[in-house]
This record gives structure tokens, sequence and C-alpha cells, in this order.
């Protein structure tokens, strides 16, 4: 055995860094919060897992009823273009929804042991990837149905996609779950900010029906250039989003750095206030 | 070889205190205080739960920690389980650290006792792999076998706090830091789990912060003690030495003792305004060397002194009842001083009633007073009768920690009896069956 480390307890002045290696060292524990997370949202639901595909699929049905003739679909099949608007605006709902909770909601552990406290948020933006890959593979199903198949190379961002709306979830999940141990007010906030991003992420119409610049300037916000590159990646929906890209990557990389210092800096007085 | 495990320098924490610091802030009082400027924000109440605390553990050794609520017992293992940040001073801590604050953190109700386990355990710090080699035996130690494959939401309390602390106690760490955590779950466990976390004290080197309430435990698991007091070290030394010296201040730091009852209104029927002939004026407890306090050591003497207030001529038969009951409301017993024939004039009059020794055991007690006046046998009446007269503390003393196996024999129940018993002697056995078997198995 080597000679134990010594580790030196003292306070910290300024910023303390990310101590990456540290969240590596406590992988494991990643792993079972991320397995309770999933374990526990469905134990004693009816319908189990299927609420990862209804929740989408119920949100389509209306989608199409109210805004099929508006939104500007080029002959793509209302169901599939919302569905496939709706499967990471879901993600991203559920992720920013649990993250932000993740601190609050697991008090006792806050206050009773040391873990590094990003696992928290990381864990519940993990766990709402399963929900992600119940709904995607509906959404293959769905595409099967309407004999409609990405003809492109684009399909092939479909990852980075993924990759941006992660970012963007686990940014905002910082911010919103370091906020909500100081404020409660966040969970008040975050539903309504939700809805409001339904919209903003023109999960609900076309870029399309948006005319330039207005239309790069979705791109401020990345969750609308995941949603249009979904359907852009999978149904050849145009205009593909190019330009919107260019804006979203900084703005989630941005929102992802901040967020994370900001926990960090909040992180020492989590144990005592919350 | 003994190198330090644990050295600490000027360790401090600061907490806001007060009504100026909510639990919590809204984002409404920021805007307020934004408003308000920042120069003008009220200067919050600052305490030092914990103050140029010093000291140095070797490798291996068992520390007791003592002191009274609020001492900053529990500041200290959570600074050092880096589960809160000092703000002042300086720790080194040597190996993994395995802290037990709570049995049972991040138990999930709804997952079932095979799932808890491994999550607890990688919560604690134990490499899943670890678990797995030591699932049949933390299972084992808490005899839930038959149920590891339910939700512990149906569980029993007990099963529930003997499976959460199986966890625990398997944890292999360099250092362990215990917080009052054996104050729960039934007694044989208790003692099993003292068992576990000493053997593996001594056959692993393994340093071990014990924090606790029960004096007879510290004392049974560690040579070295030390003493919290309102954030500061009183003492650290050998554990004997420290309790001595921890019951020699007793007396002085705790206050109370005596209560002036007579303007209590709170659940009083009839008092002076209402016209009582008699009411109750103040009561007194009292420790052995004469002192007032509201502490008092188990085993001890406790006298109450009670001073009764006539309000007009009374002739009557006047009883005194004094009731104790615990915190929980559970009645430990009452007592009449009379009736007794009575003649007094106007005026403050005294009642002492001595319980020597006090069969009370460790825990807090309330005490209920009546007193009823009775012209003849028929007409009884209660002049005055106060629900919670008194709320007294009764500690574990240290002197019965003195005994041996005091872990193993741990007095039980509501109160403490000493039973007089006789030497064990040969059985005597009026049908004569004993007589023939006994011989038998004493050869064998």
């Amino acid at each position: 055995m080597s000679t134990p480390a010594v580790q030196v307890i003292r306070p910290v002045r300024g910023f303390a860094g990310f101590r990456l290696h540290e969240l590596w060292r406590y992988r494991e524990l990643l792993a079972f919060l991320t397995w309770r997370n999933i374990l526990v949202r469905y134990k004693q639901t009816a319908l189990g897992i299927a609420w990862a595909v209804l929740q989408p699929l119920f949100l389509m049905v209306v989608l199409t009823l109210f805004f099929g003739s508006f939104a500007k679909r080029g002959g793509i099949p209302g169901p599939i273009f919302f569905y496939a608007g709706l499967v990471p605006w879901t993600f991203f709902a559920n992720a920013v929804t649990q993250s932000s909770n993740s601190l609050v909601g697991n008090a006792n552990l806050i206050s009773k042991v040391y873990f590094p406290r990003l696992t928290a948020p990381i864990a519940s933006v993990l766990a709402a990837l399963v929900d992600f890959a119940a709904a995607f593979s509906v959404l293959i199903v769905l595409m099967l149905a309407y004999h409609t198949y990405p003809s492109t190379w684009a399909v092939a961002m479909l990852p980075a996609l993924l990759l941006l709306a992660i970012v963007t979830a686990l940014g905002s999940g910082l911010w919103f779950s370091a906020l909500n141990v100081a404020y409660r007010d966040v969970q008040f906030v975050i539903p309504f900010l939700l809805q409001i991003g339904l919209f903003a992420s023109a999960v609900a119409f076309s870029t399309a029906n948006v005319s330039e610049p207005w239309r790069t300037l979705l791109g401020l916000n990345p969750m609308a250039t995941v949603v249009q590159g979904f359907r852009w990646a999978l149904l050849d929906a145009q205009p593909g989003p190019g330009w919107m890209a260019v804006l979203s990557i900084p703005v989630a990389l941005a929102l992802l750095a901040s967020g994370a210092v900001y926990f960090r800096q909040l992180e020492r007085t989590f144990a005592d206030v919350i | 070889m003994s190198s330090r495990a644990i050295e600490v320098e000027g360790l401090g924490k600061q907490y806001r205190i007060g009504a100026s610091m909510p639990a919590y802030r809204t984002l409404r009082d920021s805007i307020a205080d934004m408003a308000r400027g920042r120069r003008e924000r009220p200067s919050r109440e600052m305490i030092w739960a914990l103050r140029d605390v010093s000291f140095e553990v070797e490798q291996g050794r068992a520390i007791g920690v003592i002191g009274a609520n609020g001492a900053g017992k529990t500041t200290l293992l959570k600074i050092l389980s880096r589960i809160t940040e000092p703000t002042a001073g300086e720790a080194r801590v040597r190996g993994l650290v395995g802290s037990l604050l709570e049995v049972g953190t991040g138990f999930h109700p709804e997952l079932t006792g095979r799932e808890n386990t491994y999550l607890n355990g990688a919560i604690l710090g134990m490499p899943r792999r670890e678990i797995t080699r030591k699932f049949d035996e933390i299972v084992s130690f808490a005899g839930v076998e038959k149920f590891i494959d339910t939700p512990v939401k149906r569980y029993s309390s007990g099963m529930y706090v003997r499976l959460a602390f199986a966890v625990a106690a398997h944890l292999d760490s360099d250092i362990l830091l215990v917080d009052e955590v054996l104050s729960v779950g039934d007694f044989g466990f208790q003692r099993r789990c003292l068992g576990k976390m000493q053997e593996q004290t001594s056959a692993e080197g393994r340093t071990v912060l014990f924090v606790s309430h029960n004096l007879a435990s510290v004392k049974m698991l560690t040579e070295r003690c030390l003493w919290l007091d309102k954030g500061r070290i009183q003492a650290f030394g050998p554990t004997d030495e420290v309790f001595r010296r921890y019951v020699a201040s007793h007396g002085e730091s705790t206050r109370g003792g005596f209560v002036d009852l007579s303007d209590v209104t709170v659940g009083r029927p009839r008092g002076k305004q209402l016209g009582g002939e008699l009411c109750f004026e103040s009561l007194e407890l009292i420790d052995a060397e004469g002192r007032r306090t509201d502490t008092h050591l188990s085993g001890d003497p406790i006298t109450f002194r009670i001073q009764v207030r006539a309000t007009q001529p009374v002739s009557a038969r006047v009883t005194v009842r004094c009731l104790v009951s615990t915190v929980e409301g559970v009645v430990v017993f009452s007592t009449e001083s009379g009736p007794r024939e009575a003649e007094l004039e106007p005026g403050v009059y005294e009642i002492t009633m001595a319980l020597d020794p006090s069969p009370l055991q460790p825990g807090t007690y309330t005490v209920e007073l009546d007193v009823v006046t009775m012209s003849d046998y028929a007409a009884a009446a209660s002049q005055d009768l106060l629900p919670t007269a008194a709320t007294f503390h009764v500690e574990d003393n240290p002197a019965f920690a003195d005994e041996r196996f005091a872990i193993l024999y741990e007095r039980r129940g509501l109160v403490r009896v000493d039973g007089e018993w006789s030497p064990l002697a040969e059985a005597h056995d009026p049908t004569g069956e004993l007589d023939a078997a006994l011989p038998a198995s004493q050869q064998g």
C-alpha cells in the first residue's frame, strides 16, 4: 500500500478550479445517482418509462391540431414534423427541471456527506438522456410509418446537435440548481420559462415562418438551433440551422462555462445554506 | 510507527445567526438589499461555532468528542469530512475519510434494500466491487435477508436502521468520523456495531473520531477524549481525566433549577386570579451538593423545593402532588405529600420532596404540580394545578460508565432500579426434579 494522500482543508479564497479529476474519481457515484434518478422516476407508476414517450406524443397531437396549418412544413407530415422537434425539446425540459432540483432534492445528502456537488446536476441530465433514447426510438418508428427517411449527409450532424442540447441543458441546470439552493423562487420560474421556451425554440412552428434577420437571431437560443436542426437532419426540413448554429455554439459554451464557475463559487456554502 | 492521521490548527467556523438570517434567501430579499445599497445592510450577528481548535490525532487511535449541544462537535466533523468549509485555520487529514453523520444518508424509500445498499455504499465512497464482495456479509449483519428485494419504505424502522448501519459499519476507510449514530437502532444491534467499530480500530489501524452523548460508549471505545465547549477546546487528553473535569464543571456550567410559578397562566385552571386558597409560588430543583440546577446526573439525589402561597387562612387537609413525565408525555411516577391537616395563615410556605437516589434514567422530564384541599372526605377541591411547572434533564452519570460492561448491561427502561440480588447459590427446589438433574449436568 502506498502512503495515503494528505488532504489539506482550509478556507478557499477566490476561484478554486473545476476539480475535474475529482469528478472522475467519483464517476461510480455519478453512475449510481444517474441510475437512481431513472429508477426512482418511474417507481410506482403504472405506465413506467412509457411516460417518456407519452409526454412528447401528447404534445405532438396538440401541436398538430392547433399549429398544423400555420407551420411551414415543406410537405412533411404534421405529426412527424412536430414530434421530431419535441424529442430534443422534451429532453431539454426534463433535464433542466430535474437538474435544477438536484441539489435541493438531495439536501440531506449535501448536508451529511461529501461528494463533488457537480455530480448531482450532471446525473440528472444523464438520466434525462435515457428518456430521450426512449422517445427517439419512437421517432424512428414514426419515420418508418410515414416512409420518411433522412436522405442527406445532414443526419451525421445529429450527434453534434444532441451534444449542443446537452451542453445547453447542463449549463442551464448548473445555474438553476445553484440558484435554487439560495433562492427557492427558481422552482416557480422554471415551468414558466420552459413554457416560453417551447415557443421560443421553434417547436410549434418552422424557422421558415420567420424572416431574416430574426431567423438567425433565433440562434441566440441554442435550443431553437437544436429543434430546427433535428428536423433538418432527419426530415430534410428547410432551412438548415447553419447560421443559427454559428450563434448558438458560443452561447451554449458560455452558458456552460459561466454556470460551472457560478456553481463552484456557491458550492462551498451549499451545506450551510440548503 | 505513529504518524499523524489528523492535524488541526486554529480551525474555526463562523455562522450567521439571529432573526436577520432567514433559512434561505429569496430573490425579493436580494433585490431589497440591492435597493437599499450594500452598505446599509443590517450587520448580521455572527457566531463562531468553532474557534481556535487545534489538536492532533495519531493514526490508529480512537478519539471521543464530548460536549453539550451546540458545542461544535458536529461542525468539527463536518469540516473534517469536507462537507462544509472552515472560516479560519487548517486541517490536514491523512488517508481516505469515511463519515457517518447520519445513518442511511441517501436511502431512497422507493428503492429496494439491495439497491439502497449499493447506492448508500457509493455515497459513502465504497467502490462497487467492494460492496459486491461484502454484500452478503452486510445483509446478514443487518439480518434482513428475506426483505432485501423489498422497497425500504415497507421496512420497519428497526430494519431500516440496521441495514443502513450495516453498510456503514463495513466501510473501509483510514479515518472514520462518527456522529451520534449509535443512539438509534435497538440495543443488541448497537452493541454489535460498537464491537465492529472497535475491532476495526485496533486491527486495521483505523483512526476514529467518535461523537456521542453516551459517555459509557465513549469510555468503552476511546482512550483519549476531546471536550468542546461553545466551540472551543476545554480539554484534550486521556478519557478518564477529561471525564473527571467534564463532570466537575457540570454544576457550574448549567443554569436554571429555579422556576417562578406565580405568574404562570398557561394550562392553569385556577390560580391567584381565580381565587384559589393555595397557589404555587416557585419550584426549585436541587442536586446532591445543594446547588440549584436543571441538569442532574442519573442515580444522584434530586430534591424538589416547592413554595406555596396561602391567599387566605386555610384550615383543611392539604395534599401537594408532584407528577413526573418524560417529554414524550409518558408518566414516570407521581407522589403525594398527604393529605395532612394544616392550619395556615396567609403567607408563603415551603415543602420539599426528595428522590434519593433518583430513579430517573437519562432524558428530559417535565413536572406537574397539583395542590388539593379537603375540608372533609367528600369535598376535595383542587386549588392550583400546573401541568408543566418545570422541565429538567437527567444526564448520563460517568460513575456508571466506570462499571464493567457498562455497554453490555446498560440500564434500560423508564427507571433505574437496583434490585437486591442474592449470591448465586445451589437451587432450592421443592419438587426435587431439579436436584436430580443438576448434578448430572454439572458433571457433564
